[in-house]
């Protein structure tokens, strides 16, 4: 079966110091794939190279066997949705504004929103329930909604990948279990999911494999459950973290320094 | 939601009235009734007009008030929408037309050709010509590195502003300062009067095209202004969509020196105005911007034309009677500043 997603030998640098040196990996249609890595490890450059943004200076990245910028950047937006770390908006811009800007990639140079956008954002909106939260403005509301409004503009699109970069970070408990709970909730309805992040448990909770990076190379690939592990974690972070299995299928991390080694 | 819209139709029947009424102010002024039966009668022929009256009507309103209404119509809605165009692609709601330093050039190549050409059309094309070099130099020190694109185009914009605006310092020092001096200084503050026909015919159409081509690319603006990554990945073809909005917005605003000089604060002001009308889309605030944009500016001439004896250099109404407005407006605007 041709991979969604197939990055071949990419190389990207953005000054001097290479960023990624030779990545290789593949992505199935329906995974949720979460890469797990130190800051700067090239976690966000390897997500901007994906969804075409950057483009690999070397190697290439193919979407279901084309390489994507021969894909081009209107047809690829309507297979991959980019979900970037949260941010605020220079403009007041309302959350229904910017969940119709997912409709541009479905547009033709002049265009206006037609019924049909509306109710497609619309019904985006209500799927992640923030109908309520249409007229306001972005720039009033939680982070955690703003989270979701970029998510419901992904949906907008109609892509069936969403890349997104950090998605629980800067988020509150309450939030970020809110947030995965919608990305589990997708996945079922069959979208494919890759998402960086710094909290090990959240690829534990939701995700079927992981993916380390380190130094801008893949450290380890594979099935939760083998790739998170202590071992691993000490490698990726320099960190000493217990992963403890709970009623044997339920798994956290504890720092060993506190769980005394349980 | 969508209540912005509304505000549109109601902008343009203002737009109309104010238009009329400006028509008939001046220091000869005419009654609204008269300017009504005189339009009716040229364009359909109907009622009684007195031929001695008609050709004096005809003179004072179709030959001096019109081209300048309508200049002063054309250059508020161009000022307002090359700076809501830009407000929002360089993401930042202080942001004027200025920015690239097309009316720091506009004004050097005006200076310039004030001083070492005689020819008022010499004059107008050299201050079109030189605003758009310099967005050309800002735009080129902008391609010159690599980076965040609208950071270095923001660079590259006080760069060439300052060389232009050195420039028409050089301009002013050399000019003589009984005759050229006090022209330039004057042209610089702006001002309708030289407005006339010949000039409208030749800057309306591109004036006019520029503004409806950046209403129809508006919703292109909304994604611009979440940031080049974002906009690149909802499938935009950002750098060409981006260049040519800013060819736009600096040909519109090139030609507003073209007309009348320099003209401050509207560019500034007025997006901010229509935003807390309409909101901050800018499917809406284009269109919105173009419309309060040109009634501020026919207001704005109507009193530097009514206020005192003497014309008022409209670049000076504009500031002073704008800048307590803005801060009175902004006190009351507590969105768009987050």
């Amino acid at each position: 079966m041709t991979p969604l997603i197939k990055v071949e030998e990419v190389y990207f640098r953005y000054s001097r110091k290479p960023v990624l040196t030779g990545i290789n990996l593949a992505i199935q249609r329906g995974e949720i794939v979460t890469l797990l890595g130190p800051n700067g490890c090239g976690k966000s450059t390897l997500i901007k190279l994906m969804v075409g943004v950057l483009s690999p200076l070397a190697g290439r990245i193919l979407y279901d066997g084309t390489e994507i910028s021969r894909v081009g950047s209107k047809n690829l937006a309507r297979e991959i949705a980019y979900v970037p770390q949260i941010h605020k908006s220079a403009f007041p811009y309302s959350v229904m504004d910017i969940a119709l800007m997912g409709r541009i990639p479905h547009k033709t140079f002049f265009f206006r929103y037609s019924k049909e956008d509306l109710e497609i954002a619309y019904d985006a909106l209500r799927r992640l329930s923030i109908l309520h939260l249409a007229d306001r403005p972005y720039t009033e509301i939680s982070g955690g909604e703003r989270q979701l409004t970029i998510i419901a503009r992904a949906l907008t699109q109609g892509a069936g990948t969403f890349v997104m970069d950090e998605p629980a970070t800067g988020l509150d408990y309450g939030n970020q279990l809110r947030l995965l709970e919608q990305i589990d909730k997708l996945s079922h309805e069959g979208y494919t999911f890759i998402k960086s992040t710094h909290s090990p448990e959240h690829a534990l909770w939701i995700a079927d494999r992981a993916i380390m990076i380190k130094d801008g190379n893949i450290m380890a690939d594979g099935p939760c459950e083998d790739v998170v592990n202590d071992a691993n974690l000490f490698q990726l972070y320099n960190a000493r973290v217990n992963v403890i299995r709970v009623d044997g299928s339920l798994q956290f991390c504890v720092p060993q320094a506190i769980s005394g080694g349980i | 939601m969508r209540v912005g819209k509304l505000f549109l139709p109601i902008l343009f029947a203002c737009l109309v009235c104010v238009s009329a009424v400006s028509l008939a102010l001046g220091k000869y002024p005419v009654p609204l009734r008269d300017v009504l039966f005189f339009f009716l009668h040229k364009t359909f022929d109907v009622g009684h007009l007195d031929p001695d009256q008609a050709g004096l009507l005809n003179n004072l309103l179709i030959h001096i008030r019109l081209p300048r209404i309508i200049a002063a119509l054309l250059i508020g809605a161009s000022l307002s929408v090359s700076g809501a165009s830009f407000q929002a692609m360089f993401i930042n709601p202080l942001v004027s037309p200025s920015l690239l330093g097309v009316l720091a050039g506009a004004s050097f190549g005006a200076a310039m050709a004030m001083v070492f050409f005689k020819s008022w059309l010499a004059v107008q094309m050299s201050t079109f010509i030189f605003g758009l070099f310099a967005v050309l130099i800002a735009v080129g020190i902008a391609k010159m590195y690599k980076g965040n694109t609208v950071l270095l185009l923001v660079l590259g914009g006080v760069i060439s502003g300052s060389l232009f605006t050195s420039l028409l310092s050089i301009i002013k020092y050399v000019a003589d300062p009984f005759n050229q001096l006090p022209a330039i200084t004057l042209w610089l503050m702006g001002g309708l009067s030289r407005v006339d026909m010949g000039t409208l015919t030749f800057v309306a159409t591109p004036q006019v095209g520029s503004i409806i081509l950046t209403a129809l690319f508006s919703g292109y603006l909304n994604a611009l202004s979440m940031g080049d990554e974002e906009a690149k990945a909802l499938g935009i073809p950002v750098e060409w969509v981006r260049m040519l909005l800013i060819f736009l917005a600096t040909l519109m605003s090139a030609l507003t020196v073209v007309m009348a000089g320099m003209i401050g604060w509207v560019g500034l002001i007025i997006p901010h105005i229509a935003r807390m009308l309409v909101g901050p889309d800018n499917k809406i605030l284009i269109p919105a911007s173009a419309l309060v944009g040109a009634l501020y500016l026919l207001v704005m001439d109507d009193l530097s034309r009514l206020l005192l004896n003497v014309e008022i250099p409209i670049g000076i109404t504009t500031s002073l009677v704008g800048i307590p407005f803005f801060a009175i407006i902004l006190r009351r605007a507590r969105r768009g500043w987050a």
